[in-house]
């Protein structure tokens, strides 16, 4: 980690998107107190986490990215003992647990094993888990890695319906759709730093045009379709097996690569995404 | 760095008693799942250890007291009880740390390291109160309780238990390869359970195991419980109670330090 700045407001859900080894889960174990950080200023909740981290995390919701549900509890005393962790009395666990197993669709797994759960339904625990006792802030460490789709847009929408009723999200997510979906504010990372900071429309506004033409072909092609169009539609952008153009004027590039007789697999005129500004920012691919 | 200069300070804030307890109370809810089934061999093991070294060997034996299965009884009451705190604070705190990784999750609640380590040793203290209970029980029905004051073995039960928590749980925060236990039970636990004076007197060995008996845990844990039951030795008994006590908070407190070491990277 190298000189990472940003401030979070209440309320929002601010992210952290970045591939793997960014520095996103390092970020977040400063920030629920498991590491210590090597220098600089920390703050949550006006709190300095070496000296006071039981104020903070008394007021944390924490879902790692690892699945670390308790397996010698059934689901309903998972989060009885995290209401009790966190100074709840056991009637009073008891019955924010049963409140957070409805909402969460679980009501009838409440005695289930962990491991008796599909990895979606484990997430939801984990997630119930965390906001047992009603905290502030909730961390989410990459939420919907490995979910399928489905699982990945519930979720969604239970992350703005938790917004919606105040509490401050904090994510990190190598998914560009999620952070866009999601997030108020994101910041980018990459290896230790931030690259970029702002809201995903803004970022995407102020780093590239608002359309993109991909052109899917062979490399020998493809450097000859850079080599020939960038005069007219500017440098493009090499992926591993495809150019981007970035350009609003999609069916221009359209109609010069068609006039030019190339040998295309594919193309693609879409809008410009957080990958985009990724990718502009610091030259490699987000997604593996 | 700021963490040492407040140190004191610090670490009284960091041990609260009602966090201990939230990490004891876990290990009770799952004990609560398995006590019936963990409960039955409590009961048979020193049925079969009193059968077999107390009736079946006492009767070869003379020399000891009146009867070799009343001598033999408060130690393997003493060994029970260490052997009870044992268990939870080597392999099932291992397995917690590096396969279940449960004290992540709990860490990222406002738990401590030093209340998750005093919770363990809580539990594992409790659970040699659960052996030594089940241990004074078949003992009585062997006839070998004599008056209520063998009800003050439940108490040395904990205080030994304490003590053996405090050594299990400093072996486990150091311990990087749970094929170490072997070593622990084998080289440590074995010779003590051995040569502690449970199954005959040391004084006919060479000088040597006399000395170095004394600084051994298990010896004066036999001393001890060996006295409440059959009024021996009551002046030693209580040096080794002294003893006991003070190396058990030593110890105790050695090994929550390093478990912090060990848990927080």
């Amino acid at each position: 980690m190298a000189g990472i700045d940003f401030t979070v407001s209440a309320g929002e859900c601010f992210g952290f998107l970045g591939p793997n080894g960014a520095g996103k889960t390092s970020t977040m174990r400063m920030i629920y107190c498991a590491s210590p950080r090597s220098a600089g200023e920390l703050r949550v909740l006006g709190h300095d986490p070496d000296r006071e981290p039981r104020a903070i995390k008394q007021e944390l919701g924490v879902v790692m990215q690892d699945d670390l549900l308790d397996e010698a509890l059934n689901v309903e005393e998972n989060l009885l003992l995290f209401g009790i962790y966190h100074g709840l009395s056991r009637q009073a666990a008891r019955a924010r647990a049963g409140e957070s197993l409805t909402y969460f669709g679980l009501a009838d797994r409440a005695r289930s094993r962990p491991r008796e759960l599909s990895g979606g339904m484990r997430r939801r625990v984990e997630i119930a888990r965390a906001l047992l006792a009603e905290p502030k802030i909730l961390i989410l460490d990459e939420p919907t890695t490995g979910l399928d789709p489905q699982f990945r847009h519930d979720l969604w929408q239970r992350f703005l319906d938790l917004r919606e009723r105040g509490i401050t999200i904090l994510i990190t997510t190598h998914y560009m759709d999620e952070a866009e979906r999601l997030c108020d504010r994101l910041v980018i990372m990459d290896r230790g730093h931030i690259v970029a900071t702002g809201t995903p429309a803004g970022l995407i506004a102020e780093t590239v045009p608002a359309g993109a033409v991909e052109v899917r072909a062979q490399a020998a092609e493809r450097a000859r379709i850079a080599e020939q169009l960038a005069s007219t539609f500017g440098q493009p952008e090499e992926y591993s097996d495809r150019l981007v153009f970035y350009t609003e004027d999609g069916d221009r590039i359209l109609s010069a690569l068609r006039t030019g007789g190339y040998a295309i697999r594919s193309e693609l005129v879409r809008r410009t995404t957080l990958e985009d500004v990724f990718l502009r920012k610091t030259g490699r691919e987000l997604a593996p | 760095m700021t963490g040492s200069a407040s140190g004191s300070a610090l670490d009284r804030a960091r041990l609260t008693w009602r966090g201990a307890a939230r990490v004891w109370f876990r290990n009770l809810t799952i004990y609560r799942h398995t006590f019936r089934l963990n409960i039955v061999p409590n009961f048979f093991e020193p049925v079969f250890y009193l059968l077999s070294m107390g009736v079946g060997l006492g009767a070869y034996v003379a020399g000891v007291a009146d009867s070799y299965l009343a001598w033999v009884a408060p130690g393997l009451f003493a060994a029970s009880a260490m052997n009870g705190a044992t268990f939870e604070v080597t392999y099932n705190v291992f397995v917690k740390i590096v396969f279940d990784r449960s004290y992540d999750a709990m860490l990222s609640t406002p738990l401590s390291v030093e209340e998750i380590a005093a919770g363990e040793l809580a539990w594992a203290v409790t659970r040699a109160g659960i052996y030594g209970v089940a241990f004074l029980i078949v003992m009585a029905l062997f006839g070998l309780c004599h008056s209520a004051w063998v009800l003050l073995a439940v108490p040395a039960a904990l205080l030994i238990g304490l003590l053996f928590a405090g050594i299990g749980l400093t072996f486990t925060a150091l311990n990087k390869q749970i094929d170490l236990y072997s070593y622990y039970f084998t080289l440590f636990l074995t010779p003590l359970f051995l040569f502690s004076e449970i199954f005959f007197p040391l004084e006919r060995m060479p000088e040597t195991f006399r000395v170095l008996a004394f600084f051994t845990p298990l010896y004066h844990a036999v001393r001890l419980c060996r006295f409440l039951f059959l009024g021996t030795e009551p002046r030693a008994a209580l040096v080794s109670a002294v003893l006991i006590a003070v190396a058990a908070l030593v110890i105790c407190a050695v090994a929550i330090r390093l478990l912090r070491r060990r848990l927080v990277i």
